[in-house]
């Protein structure tokens, strides 16, 4: 028995000096291999007598499972040192600055946002987008807008001229979106509610005024739509698309050659500040121009003015989009510098909805 | 158009504020568009000069007691050189401001006196340039009261904003009918009494220009004294800006805003013989009283006597038959002036007058002879004289309009109900005249209103004075489907072309339409029909025939302001000529420095390295996919249009003659044109050349299918000329078995001199995805053999061992 104890004193004290996994498992070996010390113990009970057996069989046994549990254990120090030995070695500096992700890096121009924000609303009240080309007739940006031959109000318009054709007529860059509403009356039959989007050109230049600008026209032609009908589409709008629950609108009389009657609509804010709030304070801004659609138009268009009836508006897409985000100049919107583009653009995924929120 | 308060008040009898009078003018389409109630002239008050002594410590200065009506006399020092005891001026305390030096008061100390408050000049009331001395007021004025009020300065000035169809409105008498007609008041309707005339006008008229000049009357007004104007009327010009000249011309002035009737007055003495209306002469100059010349034609109206032009016709007089204080006998114009032709020659010459603009407008016919009535009565008054008859030529009364008008039409286009009672009323103050009854009515229109045509301008008649804010704002009924779609496919693909070149890193920009001529030729344009007339600059001349000149331009300002790493797109148009179809909808970008799709620039990890063809090329396929393009069946050739550097660029196309898009790198002259610098890269997507794809039935997708068997993977390696397209060779190989290989990537290309001139290695992944059973060893080594023979025929290329 005593050979038995000296044999668990030396295994125990290999298995403690054992400092790696093949070290143990050299132990294991040696002590419960096949040929290993304890194993050889196991064989000699065969040639044992009984009694004998009775004695040795559960020592030798015992020696067995508590060195196979010693291992065990060490394995499983060990192996946990292991790791934690090379955990510690892919040990990484976890300050070191990521790439930024494009999708967060890309920018929507604020012009592109803004019709997709009144996109949004206006297809919520059941109007679709119509476009037309930025090269336009004479007839169609003027004289089927009832601007007669030598109207002052043609020449309020600075318009951008190309050479005479052939026949002595000159192309325009239309100077208004307007000339979209007599394409639509043309091609599609009342009831007609489309918004028009696109780009605009007038000879003028500051600030407030660039060449090229960005309008947004509306068209409503059914047999009904009337001045009630307009002020209630476009304060429905004005309060969806500047995000707050009231606004103060004023309409007022006012004059467009392409609608009679016609009104001016300003919008209630506090300019106080550096920023416009909408919905509070004592000024009056103007916002957009408005009114019955002229019963000259409607002929223009094909239609009978007994018959069908209607009411348009228009206004600069970069004006609104000025005031809802604050860009101070106009200017800068077409000239494409990065810090401009960075600071006032949106996100790809800022996209307006009217479930998730026009803007973020 | 300017006018003050009181002035209104001469026609407008009533009791409403001016804050009520502004709201009303507003709301009825007269656009208040200023209000200046002379507030700032408030604080100064009448005072008298008690004692004036020398400032004990300064030559120039002088110490003033002052009684300004308070009891207690105010000492004031004063630099004024007309400051004397006695003396009547207007006076400001400590804490007033002072506009004309900017200044607000404090009690002063000027060389040890004490000084509380100014005596002042014109200059430091901004009223006059006068600076020479303080104002200096009659003996009698009333000291204590207010200095503003005593010369008439406190009448408040209306600013308001004239829309083209209100040429009624260019008068205040006018203005005073609009709002007699909208509930502010009663207008004092004047009679004008005709003019007690003696004799003949001693000169005739004839007019050659009938078309430009549809009347004419003219008075000579015979031994008149031509002296200022009374004060009332300098004081009314001066509010509105006008400067006083004489009496004679102030009149003039004075009835053009106070009836919107704008005169001329010729020196009789300086006109030679009888007057005709007539066209310029080619070449005919005229010093007007603006003295300037000007160069007249054709198109031109003018008066014209037997010396030559004397007047330009409804825009200015001449300087040589003007008023002056010399004028004895004066011949007073009333004449009515053809709108077009008046705006046109105003606009060619670049004149601008009160005159044109009440002329271009339309001014009412019948009260070309009234007016000159009118006019006569105050040449009478305050210049005395003796009038002759009125020379009256080409005139005609002028015809009225009578528009029919149903009631019904206010509500059908306003939603407004006025009973037929209150419209009447309506139009009747506005001056209309309703005739018959019931419920569609005829209406004939005064002269004055030349912009009413219809019965929606009758409308609008009613609606701007009955108040807009009457109209309660009504719902829009829902429509089941207007037009079925909110966007056209075309507008779903711009914006989602948009959204995804934005989503690779790329910043969206807007840029001119127009842009230089040469760079619009470097693209392919610059055609002659697509140039504007009238630049707005040189280099803003030419419609763009692509979006990358612009692009590239702004990639180099960015790198000029030091942000060379510019990943800029945008979708729009362009043109490829003047026709609607002509304008095409365009995806382009450019990418400038490293401005890679994975970040740019350098980085811990590993640089950015240069822009290159293919990131033009990856930015092309994902502005195509997003748009919805077959990607599947997309072919990629070699080679863009010259502006692209022809071994670096690519064309994308659907079948032989569908091109969807170009990219690549830039021509060296390109860049050299548009004066910038790389690495450059950039591509253009056609978003309307991409077909309009099959409406389906359903929505639903077709049915998965996974397969249990694994797939197996082979690589291949060929060496192949170097001119061997990769995409031919991955064509080849994939044509082995189309069932089985189910993908094919390019994972490897090398080129070196072990394999030879000309020649490089291309190395491919093939997929091979059992279809019903397992493949055996057999199997592959056949497909893979079928690969090998496929690529070898079709490339010339050998399989690498």
């Amino acid at each position: 028995m005593s050979d038995l104890v000296q044999l668990e004193e030396q295994i125990m004290a290999e298995i403690s000096a054992a400092d790696d996994e093949p070290a143990i498992e050299a132990v294991r070996v040696a002590a419960l291999g096949k040929k290993g010390s304890v194993s050889e113990k196991l064989k000699t009970l065969g040639a044992m007598s009984p009694e004998e057996r009775q004695t040795m069989g559960p020592a030798i046994n015992g020696l067995k499972s508590r060195i196979a549990d010693a291992i065990a254990e060490r394995k499983q120090a060990l192996k946990a040192k292991a790791i934690e030995a090379r955990l510690e070695r892919e040990r990484v500096d976890v300050t070191l600055p990521t790439r930024p992700s494009p999708v967060e890096t890309g920018r929507i121009h604020p012009i592109s946002q803004v019709i997709d924000e009144i996109t949004a609303i206006f297809g919520d009240m059941g109007f679709s987008i119509a476009e037309g080309p930025d090269i336009e007739t004479d007839y169609y940006n003027f004289t089927a807008l009832n601007f007669p031959e030598g109207h002052p109000a043609r020449e309020m318009h600075d318009t951008f001229f190309f050479a005479k054709d052939d026949k002595g007529e000159a192309k325009v860059l239309r100077t208004h979106t307007s000339p979209v509403q007599i394409r639509t009356m043309e091609s599609q039959k009342p009831p007609i509610r489309i918004v028009i989007p696109g780009k605009t050109y007038r000879q003028d230049s500051d600030a407030t005024h660039s060449p090229m600008f960005h309008q947004i026209e509306g068209l409503v032609i059914d047999k009904t739509a009337n001045v009630a009908n307009m002020k209630w589409v476009l304060t429905e709008f004005c309060k969806t698309f500047f995000e707050v629950p009231q606004v103060k609108m004023r309409f007022r009389p006012s004059f467009f050659p392409f609608t009679e009657p016609s009104l001016e609509v300003d919008i209630q804010c506090d300019r106080s500040g550096s920023e416009v709030k909408f919905g509070e304070g004592d000024d009056w801004m103007e916002i957009l121009g408005c009114g019955m659609v002229h019963p000259n138009v409607l002929r223009a268009g094909g239609l009978d003015p007994d018959e069908y009836q209607g009411f348009a508006w228009g206004m600069g897409i970069d004006r609104i989009a000025m005031l809802k985000y604050g860009m101070p100049d106009l200017r800068a919107f077409f000239d494409a510098d990065v810090r401009w583009l960075n600071h006032y653009g949106f996100r790809p995924l800022d996209m307006p909805t009217l479930f998730g929120g026009l803007s973020s | 158009m300017k006018f003050t308060l009181s002035w209104l008040k001469e026609h407008l009898e009533t009791d409403a504020t001016l804050e009520e009078i502004a709201e009303r003018l507003t709301a009825i389409g007269l656009e208040v568009e200023s209000i200046d109630d002379k507030a700032a002239l408030k604080p100064f008050t009448i005072a008298r000069v008690l004692s004036a002594e020398k400032h004990p410590d300064a030559d120039k200065l002088q110490v003033l007691t002052v009684d300004t009506g308070s009891g207690t006399p105010v000492q004031v020092v004063c630099g004024a050189p007309n400051a004397r005891a006695g003396l009547v001026g207007a006076f400001a305390a400590p804490g007033s401001y002072v506009p004309g030096i900017d200044v607000t008061l404090s009690v002063g100390n000027i060389r040890g006196v004490e000084s509380r408050g100014m005596m002042c000049s014109e200059r430091e009331l901004q009223m006059s340039d006068e600076h020479s001395g303080i104002i200096d007021l009659d003996d009698d004025a009333p000291v204590g009261q207010s200095f503003a009020a005593y010369a008439g300065l406190d009448d408040p000035v209306i600013e308001i904003g004239l829309t083209p169809n209100h040429p009624e409105a260019t008068g205040v008498y006018g203005i005073a009918r609009d709002l007699a007609a909208a509930g502010i008041g009663r207008l004092k309707e004047t009679a004008i009494e005709p003019v007690r005339a003696e004799g003949a006008c001693p000169v005739n008229v004839a007019i050659e220009a009938g078309d430009l000049c549809p009347g004419f009357a003219l008075r000579r007004v015979k031994g008149v004294t031509n002296g200022p104007s009374p004060r009332w009327m300098q004081q009314r010009l001066l509010a509105i800006g006008l400067r006083p000249i004489n009496a004679l011309v102030d009149i003039t002035n004075y009835m053009t805003f106070d009836r919107g009737r704008p005169l001329h007055v010729f020196d009789a003495a300086k006109v030679a013989g009888n007057l005709t209306i007539r066209r310029a002469r080619d070449g005919e100059t005229l010093l007007a009283l603006d003295e300037r010349t000007y160069r007249l034609t054709p198109e031109m109206c003018v008066i014209a006597d037997e010396r030559g032009v004397e007047s330009l016709a409804g825009i200015m007089g001449g300087e040589h038959s003007g008023c002056d204080e010399t004028t004895t006998d004066v011949l007073i114009e009333s004449a009515l002036w053809d709108p077009i032709a008046t705006a046109k020659a105003g606009r060619s010459l670049g004149i601008i007058t009160d005159a044109r603009y009440r002329f271009e407008r339309g001014v009412d016919p019948e009260f070309m002879i009234p007016g000159l009535d009118l006019a006569t009565h105050l040449v009478m008054q305050i210049c005395g004289g003796t009038p002759s008859e009125m020379e009256v030529a080409g005139y005609r009364p002028p015809e009225r309009k009578v528009v029919s008008f149903p009631f019904s039409e206010v509500k059908r286009l306003t939603g407004l109900d006025v009973p037929a009672g209150e419209a009447t009323d309506i139009l009747t103050r506005l001056g209309f005249e309703p005739i018959g009854s019931g419920e569609v009515i005829e209406v004939k229109v005064p002269t004055w209103r030349p912009d009413v045509d219809g019965k929606a301008d009758l409308v609008e008649e009613v609606m701007r004075i009955k108040g807009v804010d009457h109209i309660a704002p009504l719902p829009l009924e829902t429509h089941s489907a207007v037009n079925g779609r909110i966007l056209t496919t075309l507008q779903i693909r711009t914006r989602l072309a948009r959204r995804a070149l934005a989503a690779r890193g790329m910043l969206e920009a807007v840029t001119w339409s127009f842009i230089p001529e040469a760079h619009a030729k470097a693209f392919g344009g610059g055609a002659a029909g697509l140039k504007l007339a009238n630049p707005i600059a040189a280099d803003m001349s030419d419609m763009r025939p692509s979006l990358l000149p612009g692009l590239l331009a702004a990639a180099q300002r960015n790198t000029d302001r030091g942000f060379g790493d510019a990943a800029l797109f945008e979708v729009s148009g362009t043109y490829e000529s003047d026709a609607p179809d002509g304008q095409r909808r365009v995806a382009g970008g450019v990418r400038r420095g490293t401005a890679k799709f994975g970040g740019a620039s350098r980085h811990w990890d590993g640089a950015a390295k240069p822009v290159d063809v293919f990131d033009a090329k990856a930015d092309a396929i994902a502005a195509l996919e997003a748009a919805g393009a077959p990607v599947d069946k997309l072919q990629i050739e070699p080679g863009g249009p010259e502006w692209y550097h022809p071994g670096r660029s690519g064309t994308i196309r659907l079948g032989p003659k569908m091109v969807l898009a170009h990219f690549g790198e830039f021509h060296p002259i390109t860049l050299e044109t548009l004066d910038v610098s790389g690495p450059l890269t950039g591509f253009e997507v056609f978003l309307d050349a991409i077909p309009e794809p099959k409406r389906k039935a359903t929505r639903t997708k077709p049915s998965l299918t996974l397969s249990p068997l694994q797939a197996v993977k082979r690589d291949f390696a060929f060496v192949v000329d170097k001119a061997v397209k990769a995409a031919d060779l991955v064509k080849a190989a994939s044509g082995a078995d189309k069932k089985l290989i189910a993908g094919i990537t390019v994972f490897d290309l090398f080129e070196g001199a072990a394999l030879g001139e000309g020649k490089k290695s291309v190395a491919i992944e093939v997929t091979i995805q059992p279809l019903d059973r397992t493949l055996t060893d057999e199997d592959l080594e056949a497909l893979a053999g079928k690969v090998v023979d496929n690529v070898t025929k079709s490339t010339g290329g050998t399989l690498r061992r």
